[in-house]
């Protein structure tokens, strides 16, 4: 445009756009350990507390590990998501995202890259934290998937929930209020489908909660595409 | 007039509260044109719909050919912002933010860090480019915004009270950055409180007032001294520094 009107500067394509983004939340991450730290600290009080409160016998453990691990990933994940969120806006380095010649996709999904990743660094230690107090073997393929998927449909909803609450006066308290019923069907299922796991039931028990998840998540990443411009846009 | 920005009726509501009330506009190629009012007068909305980061309730808004909001994205390419908010991550370094920006702007690879370099060491900033944001001054901060908002070399530069929160020393130094990032033929749109610093930099003065351009003059037809009774006499406010 500096030489004459219509002049065409080629867009970033989308996928180096979303990479961009996750790895400058990464980077930021690695230098400031804000969010990462807090999950993590409020992950290993929550366990410690539930492990105290409870006092459980080999099998009450076995079938209360599921919701209390599902339970820890979704408080850690609201906090996670609230602060990634907001330090964006308040610093008003989101605008400058908006300003860049991006595809408004891209920068949805450049946060979702970050955050899910934060998510499922708290999630997977989270697995290993309760092996060791629960006394039970968690750390297997079936568990771990189901926590990739579990992880990628509530990071999905809380990114946006998030995205359209970080406006609001009181977007700490919005956003819980409004994540956990838009989240809880994929939360039943991610609990439902590691609980028949740990308990080593036939795949007819677990497979169509897993099913779901994966349904679930579909949907969100549609909706979320669908919907950030406007969330994002006065 | 060869118009870079072209504004037709525009108006934009908040609910029921309208922010703009059918503005026209026209900002010639290579001008720098001053946007004064008072608070509220709708002036970072402006500025914001120009900036394609809110949405015109009514009306055409046309930047270099394009139209917002649909075509909003060859526009971003060609933009650069300066809010009184800094737009950088004071976690990053300097060199960090710009490196990032540029890969979003899609600047060529083997450019990047060239470019980089060549707008920190104009801002004053490449001696503390490895330095996190967080360890700047206000000023050093602003002078970074200012890096980011011309890393792409864009057409129009839009500046939204840049100079909040500015000590004296500071403000001057943006002042020569604006001169000579002006002197360079873009074209600015710069909002301001400050009547002889408008006067001063910019090629032409505007004022809005609740929504509307009630003052629009080429600052050669008018004197710095006469600005304030002028400024009061159109917006209805009380005499204006």
């Amino acid at each position: 445009m500096s030489a004459g009107p219509r002049k065409l500067r080629p867009l970033m394509p989308t996928w180096r756009a979303v990479l961009a983004i996750a790895w400058k939340d990464v980077r930021a991450e690695l230098r400031g350990r804000e969010l990462v730290s807090a999950m993590l600290l409020f992950t290993l009080i929550t366990v410690l507390v539930f492990s105290l409160a409870l006092e459980l016998d080999a099998n009450a453990r076995r079938d209360a590990a599921a919701g209390v691990l599902w339970v820890t990933v979704a408080f850690a994940g609201i906090l996670g998501l609230g602060r990634s969120l907001s330090a964006e806006y308040d610093r008003g380095s989101l605008d400058a995202l908006l300003l860049a010649p991006i595809a408004r996709s891209a920068l949805f999904f450049g946060k979702l890259v970050g955050n899910l990743l934060f998510v499922l660094i708290t999630a997977l230690l989270l697995l290993v934290l309760l092996s060791v107090l629960f006394n039970l073997a968690l750390v297997q393929p079936l568990l771990v998937l189901v926590v990739l998927l579990g992880c990628i449909g509530f990071t999905t909803s809380g990114t946006l929930i998030a995205s359209m609450s970080v406006h609001a006066r009181a977007r700490e308290a919005l956003l819980p209020v409004l994540l956990l019923p838009v989240a809880l069907p994929v939360l039943i299922a991610a609990v439902r489908a590691s609980g028949a796991i740990i308990n080593d039931l036939p795949s007819d028990d677990w497979l169509p909660w897993l099913e779901l998840l994966a349904a679930a998540d579909v949907l969100f990443l549609a909706a979320a595409v669908a919907l950030f411009d406007y969330v994002v846009e006065e | 007039m060869d118009s870079i920005i072209s504004i037709r009726n525009l108006t934009k509501r908040y609910g029921v509260v309208p922010a703009l009330r059918g503005l026209n506009l026209d900002v010639a190629r290579g001008e720098f044109l001053a946007l004064c009012g008072p608070n509220g007068s709708g002036k970072t909305t402006l500025i914001r719909i120009l900036a394609a980061l809110a949405r015109p309730t009514g009306g055409t808004v046309q930047i270099g050919g394009w139209t917002l909001p649909a075509e909003a994205a060859y526009v971003r390419a060609h933009l650069g912002v300066v809010s009184h908010l800094p737009l950088v991550y004071d976690t990053l370094t300097a060199e960090e933010n710009l490196l990032l920006f540029a890969r979003l702007y899609n600047l060529p690879h083997d450019q990047r860090r060239e470019r980089v370099e060549a707008v920190l060491r104009r801002v004053g900033l490449w001696r503390r480019a490895g330095d996190v944001v967080r360890t700047y001054s206000r000023g050093m901060v602003q002078r970074l915004a200012i890096a980011r908002a011309i890393l792409h070399d864009p057409a129009v530069l839009l500046l939204d009270e840049p100079y909040t929160g500015l000590d004296q020393d500071a403000a001057a130094l943006l002042d020569a950055l604006l001169g000579e990032v002006g002197a360079g033929g873009r074209t600015i749109v710069m909002t301001t409180h400050n009547l002889p610093r408008a006067h001063r930099l910019a090629d032409r003065i505007a004022v809005l007032s609740q929504g509307r351009i009630v003052f629009d003059t080429p600052c050669s037809q008018v004197e710095s001294g006469d600005l304030p009774a002028l400024y009061a006499d159109v917006t209805g406010s009380a005499r204006a520094r």
